[in-house]
């Protein structure tokens, strides 16, 4: 008896090991996974101020103007040179077209490849800014783009993914914390 | 032979040199040079967020050239080593810093050296408790085989 079960012992901890990795993979490929994730200090706080210049077809905005929208936001920081942009686009045009007020910041771009960017893949923000040094997003504690902040109408941030809106991390992530808002 | 000794020799150097310096553009460095021996201090204690095990002393990412221009920035205006760390993990999280502080959420990663150490100490007591029991002594006749046996 003892014998059997520390025969099978092995092939237990290989079976729960399999089954981990799986499930592991399995949400890395979605994206609602990332093991490289760090945590967003913002959460439960109220967006940095910051001011940021105009970046076409925007006209720039600050925190003063994201709070005094008084309803959610999603602020979306993108670049031109970031083929996870590229691969998140298309869920952020549906989100734009399903009503959610999208905010966009060009992080270390320039103004006519941003531009380019927005006019080839479409422009799903209500307003652009641009931020070429880098240091709002810094403030933000932004690693890399893509990165999106959900703010409630009192401009606190709700929710933060680091990487790529996937159609998985919309549906796991983005949409029950809207749910969560209203 | 001499091959192998100059291999040796290399390896030695390699294991002692300390590891080169990523601000390498002189333009980066604070003028003041205790100002820059404290920011390379604390630099050295960030991690390097886009390739996470690095500092961004030894980093040339981007992201880790800018949070060291920051953190020029905030000893030059005056802070305090631990005032400058402290304006980086506010926006990045104790995970920046390459010594986690003792927490709640950290203390079984501190723990982890002696409670390995007491796991191997009780694996070792209680394997030696399982030790079979001394065989019984030999019998008469087993005793007399084997003197035969053995008997030049």
């Amino acid at each position: 008896m003892n014998r059997r079960v520390l025969l099978l012992a092995p092939f237990g901890a290989a079976v729960v090991a399999g089954v981990g990795f799986y499930s592991v993979l399995g949400r890395m490929k979605t994206g609602t996974f990332d093991p490289h994730d760090v945590p967003s200090q913002l959460i439960g706080r109220k967006v940095p101020d910051f001011e940021l210049p105009a970046q076409a077809p925007g006209q720039g905005f600050g925190s003063a103007d994201l709070v005094a929208q008084g309803r959610p936001v999603l602020l979306n920081f993108f670049a031109s040179w970031c083929v996870p942009c590229v691969v998140e686009h298309p869920e952020l045009m549906k989100l734009s077209a399903s009503g959610l007020p999208l905010w966009g910041i060009a992080y270390k771009d320039t103004v006519p490849a941003a531009s380019g960017f927005l006019a080839t893949h479409g422009n799903p923000f209500a307003r652009v800014a641009r931020d070429a040094p880098g240091q709002v997003a810094i403030d933000f504690g932004v690693y890399g783009v893509p990165e999106s902040y959900l703010l409630d109408k009192q401009g606190i941030v709700r929710w933060r993914t680091a990487g790529p809106l996937t159609p998985a991390v919309v549906a796991e992530g983005l949409r029950p914390a809207l749910a969560r808002l209203t | 032979m001499l091959g192998r000794l100059v291999l040796a020799a290399a390896l030695v150097a390699a294991l002692l040199s300390t590891p080169a310096h990523a601000v390498s553009d002189p333009a980066e460095m604070l003028p003041n040079p205790a100002q820059e021996a404290r920011a390379e201090q604390v630099g050295r204690q960030l991690r390097c967020l886009v390739c996470q095990n690095e500092s961004i002393e030894d980093s040339n990412a981007d992201l880790a050239r800018d949070l060291r221009r920051m953190v020029r920035t905030r000893i030059a205006a005056g802070d305090t080593d631990d005032s400058a760390t402290a304006w980086v993990v506010a926006r990045y999280g104790d995970f920046v810093r390459l010594r986690p502080p003792v927490t709640v959420s950290t203390a079984f990663l501190w723990a982890s050296p002696v409670l390995a150490v007491l796991a191997g100490l009780g694996f070792a007591l209680l394997s030696r408790r399982r030790a079979p029991a001394p065989a019984a002594p030999l019998t008469d006749s087993e005793r007399s085989r084997l003197d035969a046996l053995t008997d030049p």
